[in-house]
């Protein structure tokens, strides 16, 4: 019997941020720039996308909410569509680019691509994109949930407008953002100008990929970002991860100045173990996602399990869980689970209780 | 044996149809091809997108990324519609009289044969469209329901409710029932001869491990086949309750091979059953009994369509392996 071969799936980049806040200036990059690639985009309105390119396309946001009796269980149905359109012509891109609207939810949007089994067949999530116009963020934390939401769920963000603001301005900003999404690559930038490699391909959800390529993943708490990097980490890299580093000790003292972070209501929570009991952890990371998963935005993780040669990774959006062992654990690495929730209204002493109560030795 | 006369495209193939005998493949990138003779292709879209026949007027009704609506002759000569620049115009159907109707965001769009449109605006994206066998009337399915409007006449439409989210729509040929796809694996449907609020005026259909895409009625609409399963799953629909209370058909059932498309005999009691690998076989309702017509091929069959005799049946595929089956042999 003949096997149709399975294609490769095609990477889905998702922009969010407030109306003005440079998602055009970033796209018409994207669309513009000599990579060698060639982008499907779907925007919500053509508006002032310059490019003439025959593969973007307007869609009409369209929630969909799934009748599983889950509140979060949402997706978008003018993405399933869409999406399906395109893949019948796969060769004429390599990726696609979701733009949202200023006020959209990235939850459904990064959902479609777990819980439309068509859409999840034929593309792969690749980040989420969220720009943040530095000089206007304090407002909009302020008036809205949204523009926090979309800092939250990000994975990487763009601190955009920088030349609009006071050195000391864009590091409150910058101490906000990594407040409100702790494992999030903040990249400062004017006017969209970004190196595309740091916001395309970043396969921040795809589980081999995501947590090995992230050196401060989970590391908030650790002043040693500089052992973590080793020499193959780029430049660009390195230098982040001071300025992570530099604004750890900046929110620690946060009181002395005005709080950047009055309107945030969204916390992360980063939990560190030992090595755990697979029987003990997987009911409790199901029933954390049962019970709290509509206060959880994202969760990721490097669990060690006992007796195990291999990391295993899980990721989660809302109640949507996933798993998978990743690689060995190198020698002389240490053996430590970390999980890090992103959400609202979570019990910090609860899951740091239950979770070392998963531990193999409890 | 039945024999296959193959042709091979480049491509994803929406749809296919016999028009005056002949068989039209219409492909995503807009090429319409026809075996009239060796092998003709029209170019009518930038991207086709939605495809139906137009049984009244023997010609095919399609929609593009080009925001273009056209209708395709049996000798090939394409004529435009209607056009909305920049649209995808992801839903068509046919009407009578030559209406044609069409939809993109939240609009569905009537165009009848003297050239006159109407619009019927719904609160949500028209994700359906299809017109009653009898009477100007237009069902377009969106979230939550479908809203059936007359066409000629300015009064409120029927809200046909039930929640979630509705792909795609079809009257049966009797005008008595009205079948959702739905966005969970399920079809929803409605007695439309029963009165509203009637605890048995809703049908539901579930129990499929993936979506429905492909639905055909049988001849004189007595049963409904549909996808979305590894078997050919129909409905009976003789009763006036339709298939409530009644187990449907499993047809063709293979272990994990899901069926993609569906397309049932003209006259007898017999489903053509297209699999996600390419094979099609033909299953009898009265006794189960299947045909090979096809051995599996490149790609998953995404659309079929029998001749007016039931002698031929023509497909297309999802990697452009296409044919016409001939089942005399």
């Amino acid at each position: 019997m003949t096997e149709t071969s399975p294609q490769k799936p095609i990477p889905v980049t998702v922009l969010t941020g407030y109306l003005g806040a440079g998602k055009t200036t970033l796209l018409n990059r994207i669309l513009s720039e000599n990579h060698g690639r060639k982008y499907a985009v779907i925007v919500n309105e053509f508006g002032e996308i310059g490019i003439d390119n025959d593969l973007i396309v307007e869609s009409d946001e369209e929630i969909y909410e799934m009748n599983n009796g889950c509140v979060c269980c949402t997706v978008r149905g003018d993405l399933i569509r869409v999406v399906e359109g395109l893949m019948r012509r796969p060769g004429r891109f390599d990726a696609i680019i979701v733009e949202t609207t200023g006020l959209a939810d990235p939850v459904p949007v990064a959902q479609t691509f777990f819980m439309d089994d068509d859409v999840r067949a034929k593309t792969e999530l690749d980040a989420v994109v969220a720009l943040v116009d530095a000089k206007h963020l304090p407002l909009r934390l302020k008036d809205s949930r949204e523009a926090e939401d979309q800092i939250a769920f990000a994975d990487v963000v763009l601190l955009n407008k920088t030349d609009l603001v006071t050195p000391e301005e864009l590091d409150r900003i910058e101490a906000t953002v990594r407040v409100i999404n702790p494992s999030a690559r903040i990249y400062k930038t004017q006017r969209s100008d970004i190196d595309l490699t740091k916001v395309l391909d970043q396969g921040a959800f795809n589980l081999e990929k995501a947590l090995e390529n992230d050196p401060h993943f989970l590391e908030q708490d650790d002043h040693e970002h500089d052992h973590t990097c080793g020499p193959d980490c780029g430049h660009d890299h390195h230098h982040h991860d001071h300025d992570h580093h530099d604004h750890d000790h900046d929110h620690h003292h946060h009181d002395h100045a005005p709080s950047p972070i009055h309107d945030v209501t969204v916390q992360s929570i980063s939990l560190r173990g030992g090595e755990m009991n697979p029987d003990r952890f997987f009911p409790w990371i199901q029933k954390i996602t049962q019970t709290d998963g509509p206060n959880i935005l994202r969760l990721k993780g490097i669990i060690a399990f006992a007796g195990d040669a291999e990391r295993y990774v899980v990721q989660g959006v809302h109640m949507i869980i996933e798993g998978d062992h990743q690689r060995a654990w190198k020698e002389g690495e240490k053996r430590e689970s970390r999980l890090v929730f992103i959400g609202r209204d979570l019990d910090r002493e609860k899951l740091e209780r239950t979770f070392k109560a998963c531990e193999a030795s409890a | 044996m039945p024999t296959v006369a193959p042709l091979d495209l480049e491509g994803h193939v929406v749809g296919v149809a016999f028009l005056k005998g002949i068989p039209f493949f219409a492909e995503a990138t807009g090429a319409i091809h026809r075996l009239d003779h060796g092998h003709k292709t029209t170019e009518v879209h930038e991207g086709l997108l939605s495809l139906v026949l137009d049984e009244a007027n023997d010609t095919l009704l399609t929609g593009g990324e080009d925001g273009k609506v056209m209708r395709t002759a049996a000798d090939g000569t394409a004529t435009l519609v209607a056009e909305a620049p920049r649209k995808w115009i992801t839903q068509i159907a046919a009407g009578p009289q030559g209406a044609v109707g069409y939809a993109y965001g939240k609009t569905t769009h009537v165009r009848l044969a003297d050239g006159t449109s109407k619009e019927f605006a719904e609160e949500r994206t028209v994700e359906g469209v299809a017109f009653a066998p009898k009477g100007l009337r237009v069902a377009a399915a969106r979230y939550n329901g479908v809203s059936m409007h007359w066409v000629a006449t300015a009064g409120q439409p029927i809200d046909l409710d039930w929640k979630g989210a509705h792909t795609g729509v079809t009257f049966s040929p009797d005008g008595r029932f009205l079948v959702t796809t739905m966005q969970e694996n399920a079809l929803h449907g409605w007695k439309l001869d029963a009165k509203p609020g009637a605890e048995a005026r809703h049908m539901r259909m579930t129990g499929y491990p993936a979506k429905v895409k492909s639905l055909s009625w049988s001849a004189k609409g007595k049963w409904l086949a549909s996808s979305g399963a590894p078997a050919a799953i129909v409905w009976p629909f003789q009763g006036k309750d339709g298939p409530m209370g009644k187990a449907p058909l499993e047809l063709g059932t293979r272990a994990d091979i899901m069926v993609t498309s569906v397309s049932c005999h003209p006259a007898e009691d017999i489903v053509a059953i297209g699999y996600q690998d390419g094979m099609i076989l033909a299953a009898r309702f009265a006794d189960s009994k299947e045909v090979l017509l096809r051995r599996p091929g490149k790609g998953a069959v995404t659309a079929m369509a029998w001749s007016k005799d039931g002698r031929q049946l023509v497909f297309g595929s999802a990697e452009g392996d296409c044919g016409v089956v001939d089942i005399a042999g």
